[in-house]
């Protein structure tokens, strides 16, 4: 599955990254704790969370995560943007919460971290 | 493939704003280099738990990044206060951070567990004087 595809699949607006999307994401997680994320996330999953600050991006950037979606509408700050632009990172909102945001995915094929 | 490269950067306590910033530049040295992109990968993310574990629990240090034909070494040294209990500290869920750092989705008590994972070897000596971690990745 592509990014795009991900992303149309949770009606996703795009926050930056546009010209990013076509990049195969081979699995996903939903995760709160980075402590966790940065234990068993593979490289090429799209990161699911509802925490909000530049460390997200970091943390995606250093496990070559390409794409994080925020749910429940969560807003990104404005250094979380800067950081995402500047690493390459995909960065998405949606208005689902994260367990329907996983179970979306899941349903339409994209496995889990394993 | 380059050989003996070194480059030192400092980590200053408390900065948690900018977390992240000196693992990002070994990340780009390694990949400019022209590291097999699953060892950066791994190097990458022990870099991180390390440099947080820095910033988080030390009074401040340098990290050096050293590289030679066989391998990558990553140094971490601080000025202290130690890790009082490095057998308790090597356990999976055991945490001293503080719930502002928790807040922000670290601090959960798997970074050192994380970075002995994704090295090929680890050392680490600690006193109230500072702490050294060495880590070492093959190349090859």
């Amino acid at each position: 599955m592509t990014i795009a595809e991900a992303a149309a699949i949770l009606n996703c607006k795009t926050v930056c990254g546009a010209d990013k999307m076509d990049r195969p994401v081979s699995s996903a997680c939903g995760a709160d704790l980075m402590s966790d994320v940065l234990t068993f996330v593979k490289e090429n999953c799209l990161l699911l969370t509802g925490m909000v600050n530049a460390h997200v991006v970091r943390t995606a950037e250093m496990l070559d995560v390409p794409c994080i979606v925020l749910v429940r509408g969560k807003v990104p700050t404005q250094d979380m943007i800067e950081l995402a632009e500047q690493t390459g990172v995909t960065l998405l909102t949606c208005e689902y919460t994260l367990y329907e945001a996983c179970g979306r995915l899941y349903q339409n094929g994209l496995p889990p971290c394993k | 493939m380059s050989s003996g490269y070194k480059e030192s950067f400092s980590i200053v306590a408390g900065d948690f704003a900018s977390a992240g910033e000196v693992s990002a530049r070994i990340k780009i040295i390694l990949r400019m280099i022209g590291i097999d992109p699953a060892i950066i990968r791994r190097v990458s993310i022990a870099a991180y738990e390390a440099e947080l574990n820095m910033i988080i629990h030390s009074f401040g240090g340098e990290m050096t990044l050293k590289i030679d034909s066989g391998s990558i070494h990553i140094d971490c040294v601080d000025t202290g206060p130690g890790i009082e209990d490095i057998e308790m500290a090597m356990k999976e869920g055991f945490s001293t951070a503080s719930p502002d750092i928790q807040m922000m989705g670290f601090g959960a008590g798997m970074g050192l567990p994380n970075i002995k994972k994704n090295s090929d070897e680890m050392e680490i000596r600690s006193d109230p004087g500072g702490t050294h971690l060495h880590l070492k990745f093959n190349i090859v």
